[in-house]
């Protein structure tokens, strides 16, 4: 009897310290959370349960337009790492050779600093009379009111670097998993080179770009750093509000009800394009 | 790589790549699971915790009973206001033997307040013994939530000898229960010189559209309020409601028509020593200890405000003991003048003027011109008429304070 119980058991005890802490650092504070978004009162008398649903539809309200514009600098930066990570992950995977971690190392050098330190960086290299700026200015090339730092130009650059590598990895694990002799056999069939990417090469690549989209949409869209550090009044994105209802207001309920209607927002897009894109089609790609 | 592939068990491949049958028990836990949400759902809510701001004497004793100077202390405080070289708290380790952690944490109230509220609600130490909080919306909400260690008094004598008399029983704090001033400041505007080329004097200079994207304003709202009030005409101390949404479509204005590059915390100081932004909101003393040489600091004809940043014990500290003690030693004029001279704010304690004068005397060329400047700077003594066009925070209700923020918040944010 012991031995079939156990080996039955054997796979939920192997689920059990990750499901665990699934439990306790996912699922209930998102109860939490979720029973927190419907209360009403404040800090210094108290939250008190009322299902009150208007905090969704009051966010929504008040923060529809920062909804959109984190959704639009979401899209912006990640097809500015599409177009950058692709070229990069491509070369790295065929002409890397026997150097290919060391490419794939340098890549990762600045994520060893901290993730505020580098977007601080950002800040000295943008800042109107630095390095980029002010010997464009001094040229005549840029207009005396011209700046870049403050600007939605300035968050979205910062987001794309940022994230960059979420993009590069997962692109470059796709290519690098490409059979060669599938673009001999498309060669020797008299394929032209462009035919070969754009045939072969890309389709067996796209699992990569579907899965970079995934990991770099996500925490762009609720992002607050860049938005905080690099942009104005005018680039605030949903992940500042949230963060200064929650922090500088004490407005829990308000800020639990934005971040679950960011997260709906976020599943729901993800399932669209999830879809449009085809899971079945990466499924099948990465069986082949 | 692909001739193992080929090997795979067919059934292993089903298993890995098709989903398992659904079985009715799920179904089940499902619905356990839903119930169990829903009655989280309505059980949980956060207690009130307020109406702790009055102490007794006893809860006082209380408080300090059994509490022991332990030899350390860590404070947390604002950039720019203590020594470079820390010579303040070697100071203080020399005479008293206790080893201060100095953090420069804070960068604005509202934020700082975010930062520690969840562990002080949770009666769990912020990893501080002293920390610094301007008068106002916070400072009033960690009195009546409790967070704050209430004073002993007899551990405080120096500061009862010399603490000047506008900083005793101060109206935000009455019978400095919970605090005693770090410092004073105004806020004001400053501006680089090497950019703006008249005199700034008032605040309508910072709504004008030659700046456009050269100004910069506070996020704080109620530092933000306040100059939308001066602007109108409006002393923010007896402002009500009608004059709040006044100033914050003034403000709006502002912001709408592209004048307004940044609303900052206390990165302003960067900004501007810089050139990104030419004239921005500020407080009085950076201009001097944090800034560069260009920047200019004034007080705006329409009025400016006058804050006190107070030293104060979060009531989990672990060395409360040494910090009581520092915040006593703090207040004789001979401990406090290198710090006056250096921070340039407004001191609580008026003798150090004349130890200031003392050092001026024995100093020698450069120095000596910075120090009688200092001795004699209306920003750093303020004289009773400069006082007199100084306003303060008003003091919010709990009712008032929603609605203000409510006004004021989302010009920062954008909205």
């Amino acid at each position: 009897m012991a031995g079939p119980t156990r080996r039955r058991a054997a796979p939920y005890l192997m689920v059990l310290p990750a499901g665990l802490w699934m439990l306790v650092f996912f699922v209930i504070p998102l109860v939490l959370m979720v029973s927190l978004s419907l209360q009403t009162g404040n800090l210094v008398d108290g939250f008190r349960q009322t299902f009150h649903w208007q905090n969704y539809t009051d966010g929504l309200a008040a923060y529809g337009d920062k909804f959109a514009r984190s959704l639009w600098y979401g899209l912006l930066a990640t097809l500015a790492c599409v177009a950058l990570a692709y070229p990069a992950a491509y070369w790295i995977a065929t002409r890397g050779g026997r150097r290919k971690p060391t490419y794939l190392s340098l890549l990762l050098v600045p994520y060893f600093v901290s993730f505020v330190l580098r977007t601080v960086a950002w800040k000295l290299v943008l800042t109107d009379n630095g390095p980029v700026l002010g010997p464009l200015r001094d040229r005549g090339l840029l207009p005396a009111d011209a700046h870049v730092l403050d600007t939605g130009l300035a968050v979205v650059s910062g987001l794309t670097y940022n994230y960059l590598p979420f993009m590069v990895l997962p692109i470059y694990v796709a290519l690098e998993r490409i059979d060669p002799r599938v673009v001999e056999a498309a060669h020797d069939l008299y394929a032209s080179r462009f035919q070969v990417f754009g045939r072969v090469v890309l389709p067996l690549s796209l699992p990569g770009v579907y899965a970079g989209v995934v990991m770099t949409f996500v925490p762009i869209c609720s992002d607050y750093v860049n938005a905080e550090m690099l942009g104005g009044p005018r680039n605030t994105m949903i992940g500042n509000v949230i963060q200064s209802e929650y922090f500088d207001n004490s407005a829990y309920p308000l800020a639990s009800a934005l971040s679950f209607t960011l997260m709906a927002i976020l599943l729901v897009v993800i399932f669209v394009y999830a879809r449009a894109l085809g899971t079945r089609d990466v499924l099948e790609a990465a069986r082949r | 790589m692909t001739s193992a592939r080929n090997h795979l068990d067919p059934s292993l491949l089903r298993g890995l790549t098709r989903p398992r049958p659904v079985r009715p028990r799920r179904d089940v836990l499902r619905l356990l699971g839903a119930a169990g949400a829903g009655l989280v759902l309505t059980a949980c809510g956060v207690q009130g915790q307020g109406g702790k701001q009055n102490v007794t004497r006893s809860q006082v004793a209380q408080y300090w009973a059994g509490k022991t100077r332990n030899g350390r202390l860590s404070w947390a405080n604002w950039p720019g206001y203590m020594e470079d070289d820390r010579a303040t708290l070697k100071a203080f380790e020399k005479a008293t033997g206790i080893k201060v952690d100095y953090k420069e944490v804070i960068q604005e109230t509202a934020s700082w307040f975010g930062r520690i509220q969840a562990p002080l609600a949770a009666g769990q130490s912020i990893g501080f013994d002293l920390m610094v909080m301007t008068n106002g919306i916070q400072l009033e909400k960690a009195r009546q939530l409790g967070y704050l260690a209430p004073l002993d008094h007899s551990r405080l004598k120096t500061f009862a000898a010399n603490a000047g008399p506008g900083f005793k029983n101060p109206s935000y704090d009455p019978g400095n229960t919970f605090t005693v001033p770090y410092v004073s400041g105004i806020t004001g505007i400053a501006y680089n010189t090497r950019y703006v080329d008249e005199e700034i004097t008032s605040i309508a200079q910072l709504f004008d559209a030659r700046y456009k994207g050269r100004v910069g304003m506070m996020a704080d709202s109620q530092e933000l309020g306040n100059f939308g009030m001066f602007l109108i005409g409006v002393d923010p101390e007896k402002s009500t409601p009608a004059d709040w949404e006044r100033a914050a479509e003034r403000l709006r204005r502002q912001r709408d028509a592209g004048i307004v590059r940044k609303y900052y915390e206390q990165d302003y100081i960067d900004a501007v020593s810089k050139g990104d932004v030419w004239l921005t909101m500020a407080w009085s003393g950076d201009a001097y200890s944090l800034a560069g040489p260009d920047v200019k600091f004034v007080v705006p004809e329409e009025g400016g405000t006058i804050w006190t940043d107070n030293l104060c014990i979060p009531k989990t500290a672990a060395n409360p003991v040494d910090a009581i003690t520092l915040m006593d030693w703090l207040y004789d004029p001979e401990n406090n003048a290198p710090l006056t001279e250096y921070i340039n704010y407004i001191t609580p304690v008026p003798a150090t003027r004349t130890v200031i004068a003392e050092h001026a005397r024995r100093a020698a060329g450069e120095e000596k011109k910075e120090l009688e400047r200092l001795g004699s700077s209306p920003l750093v003594f303020p004289a009773a008429d400069d006082m007199a066009r100084l306003r303060h925070y008003r003091r919010l209700s709990q009712a008032e304070e929603t609605r203000y923020q409510k006004i004021f918040e989302p010009i920062s944010k954008g909205s």
